[in-house]
C-alpha cells in the first residue's frame, strides 16, 4: 500500500490511463482544429470531437447536438444561469436554487441579484435535501429557471430531481442541474428527471482537468441561451473558441468508460463505503453521519468526530487526504455553510471529515484509514475539554460560552 | 497550509494535556473559546498561595493544530512564573515562538484569554475563601 492515501475524489480524480492514451495522439499528430472546415486535419480532429460527443450524450441519455463543451462545470453553471437570465429576460425575472448549491451557482445567482434578477435560495432539510412543497410554494409567475443540483458535493446526498424536473415541466419553468458530482457516479438521463440544462465536468470522472459540458435541451422545449463567450460562433453559437480537442476526447473517453463501468465500480465503492462507516462506529462513539444515508452518492461519506476539531484531525491523519468543514481549512473562517445548512450546529461543522472513494481505493486503505482515524480521534478526544465535560455529565448546549 | 516545526512538535507531544482538580483553592482554571467557533480551551494552573508561583499547568483544547500549540505552549511557559509574569505574557510571544501565520493569531489571542481567566479564577476562589490576600501582590519576584 502506497501513502499518502488519497480519500477526496469529490474534489477531482486522476486521469484514467484509459483517457490518457485516447488523449497523446491529438496533442501532437492530430492536433488540427475542428473548424478547420477545408483539410483532412481539420476534418480528422472534428471526427473525433464528434465521438466524444456522442460519448458525453449516450452516458446522459441526450443526443449529440445538445452536448455545449465549456471549460468545466463552473463555466457551465454560469452559461446556464446567466444565458437563461439573460434570454428569457421577458418572460421573468426570477430564479430559485438552494442553499447549498456550489459556490458556482450560488456566487452566479448573486451577481444576477446585483443586475435586479429575484432569487430565492430553498432551505434543506435535516438530511440535505430540499423540501418540495418549499420549492412548489416559491414558484412565481415570474420564475424562468430552477437550478437545483443533482449530489452535493461535500456531502454526496442526491436531490430528487426527478419529482423537481416533474414540477419544474409542469409550472413551464426550466431546470437546471448542477450534476457534476453525480454524472458517471449514479444512473443519470436527461429525459426521466426532464432537465433542461445540466452541468457536467470530466475531472470529477476520471478525465483531464479545464474540460466540461452543458447539456442544452433541444425539443420540448428547445432551450435558448444567450452566449456568455462571444467569437466565432462554435457549439451553435452559445459558446465561442477553439475547441479544447484534447480534453473533450479524454471527457469522452472517460464518459464511454463510465457508462460501461458505473454499475460494478458503485457497488464496489458503495461496500467500501459501507466498510469505512461500520469500522469507525465499531471503534469510536459520537459519531454523527451528515445527510441522507439512503439518498447519497456511493463513494461518499460526510461523518463528525464530535468533540474534535477537524483541522486538528486532518493533520493527525497526514497521510491521508480528505477533506473538512472546519472552518480552520478555510480562509473565511467560516465553518461549511453546506453542514451549517443542516442545522446540526456549527460543533458539528467543525468536527467534520468528508470521505470519497474512487475507482483505486482498495479494501486494505479502508481499513488503514478506520485504524489511523480511530488513534488519532481517541488521542484528540483525550484533550478535548468538551469530551471531558460530556463525559461528566455536563451538557455542553446550556453552557455559556465566550465567543470570539 | 504549512504548519511551523514547532506547532508541529506540540501537536505531536503535547505539553502538560490533563485536568487539575477544579475545586482545588490553590487551582485557577479559565475556560474559553466557543464549540460553534471551533475551538474551545481549557487551562489550569496550580499556584502556592505561600509564593504566588505556579507549580503546575494543564491544559485540555478542541481546536485546530495551532490552537493545540498555542496553549500547550502557554502550559510550559506558565511553569515556575509567579503570577504576575504569567499575567505578563502576551499572545505576540506565542506568535512569535510558534511563527503563527495571520489567521491563527486568534489561538495565540485565546491562549492568553486563558491564563488571565485561570488566574482571575485562582484569585477569586483565594478571596472567597478567606485566604489571604492573593499571595503575587506580596510575593518578590525570585529572580
Amino acid at each position: 500500500m502506497k501513502l499518502p492515501i488519497y480519500m477526496d475524489y469529490h474534489a477531482t480524480t486522476p486521469v484514467d490511463p484509459r483517457v490518457l492514451d485516447a488523449m497523446l495522439p491529438f496533442f501532437t499528430e492530430h492536433f488540427g482544429n475542428p473548424a478547420s472546415r477545408n483539410h483532412a486535419f481539420g476534418w480528422e480532429a472534428e471526427q473525433a470531437v464528434d465521438k466524444a460527443r456522442k460519448h458525453v450524450a449516450d452516458l446522459i441519455g441526450a443526443t449529440a447536438k445538445e452536448i455545449i463543451f465549456t471549460s468545466g462545470a463552473t463555466e457551465s453553471n454560469n452559461l446556464a444561469i446567466k444565458g437563461v437570465a439573460e434570454m428569457y429576460r421577458e418572460k421573468g425575472n426570477h430564479i430559485i436554487t438552494c442553499v447549498i448549491e456550489h459556490k458556482a451557482v450560488i456566487d452566479t445567482c448573486k451577481k444576477l441579484e446585483k443586475q435586479g434578477a429575484r432569487v430565492t435560495y430553498l432551505p434543506v432539510q435535516k438530511d440535505g435535501r430540499i423540501n418540495l412543497d418549499d420549492l412548489r410554494a416559491a414558484i412565481t409567475d415570474k420564475t424562468i429557471l430552477i437550478s437545483i443540483m443533482t449530489a452535493n458535493n461535500e456531502i454526496g446526498v442526491l436531490q430528487p430531481v426527478a419529482e423537481i424536473g416533474a414540477i419544474a415541466k409542469e409550472k413551464g419553468i426550466l431546470f437546471h442541474t448542477d450534476a457534476v458530482q453525480a454524472v458517471g457516479k449514479v444512473p443519470f438521463d436527461v429525459n426521466a428527471i426532464k432537465a433542461d440544462l445540466v452541468s457536467l465536468t470530466a475531472h470529477k470522472m476520471y478525465g483531464p482537468k479545464g474540460v466540461g459540458a452543458l447539456y442544452v435541451r433541444r425539443r420540448n422545449p428547445r432551450v435558448l441561451l444567450a452566449e456568455q463567450i462571444s467569437g466565432g460562433g462554435h457549439e451553435r453559437g452559445m459558446r465561442s473558441g477553439t475547441l479544447n480537442v484534447t480534453g473533450i476526447i479524454g471527457l469522452g473517453r472517460a464518459a464511454e468508460i463510465a457508462k460501461a463501468e458505473m454499475a460494478a465500480e458503485g457497488a464496489r465503492l458503495n461496500a467500501l463505503v459501507k466498510r469505512l462507516n461500520d469500522g469507525l462506529h465499531k471503534n469510536l462513539d459520537e459519531l454523527y453521519i451528515n445527510g441522507s444515508m439512503e439518498h447519497r452518492l456511493p463513494h461518499s461519506l460526510n461523518i463528525s468526530f464530535a468533540y474534535v476539531e477537524g483541522e486538528s484531525l486532518l493533520m493527525g491523519i497526514n497521510d491521508v487526504a480528505v477533506s473538512s468543514g472546519s472552518a480552520c481549512t478555510s480562509a473565511s473562517l467560516e465553518p461549511s455553510y453546506v453542514l451549517k445548512a443542516l442545522g446540526a450546529g456549527d460543533d458539528l461543522a467543525h468536527s467534520s471529515i468528508r470521505f470519497g472513494l474512487g475507482r483505486w481505493t482498495t479494501e486494505e486503505e479502508v481499513d488503514y484509514v478506520i485504524g489511523k482515524l480511530t488513534t488519532v480521534v481517541r488521542r484528540l478526544r483525550e484533550m478535548s475539554p468538551l469530551y471531558e465535560m460530556v463525559k461528566e455529565g455536563v451538557d455542553l448546549s446550556t453552557m455559556q460560552w465566550v465567543a470570539h | 497550509m504549512a504548519y511551523s516545526d514547532k506547532v508541529i512538535d506540540h501537536y505531536e507531544n503535547p505539553r502538560n494535556v490533563g485536568s487539575l482538580p477544579k475545586d482545588d483553592t490553590n487551582v485557577g482554571t479559565g475556560l474559553v473559546g466557543a464549540p460553534e467557533c471551533g475551538d474551545v480551551m481549557k487551562l489550569q494552573v496550580k499556584i502556592n498561595p505561600a509564593t504566588g508561583v505556579i507549580d503546575d499547568a494543564k491544559f485540555k483544547t478542541f481546536g485546530c493544530g495551532s490552537a493545540i500549540a498555542s496553549s500547550s505552549l502557554a502550559t510550559e511557559w506558565l511553569k515556575g512564573k509567579t503570577v504576575d509574569e504569567a499575567l505578563a505574557i502576551k499572545n505576540t510571544d506565542i506568535v512569535n515562538e510558534l511563527s503563527l501565520p495571520p489567521v491563527k493569531i486568534h489561538c495565540s489571542v485565546l491562549a492568553e484569554d486563558a491564563i488571565k481567566a485561570a488566574i482571575a479564577d485562582y484569585k477569586k476562589k483565594q478571596e472567597e475563601s478567606g485566604a489571604v490576600k492573593v499571595a503575587s501582590q506580596h510575593a518578590q519576584p525570585s529572580a
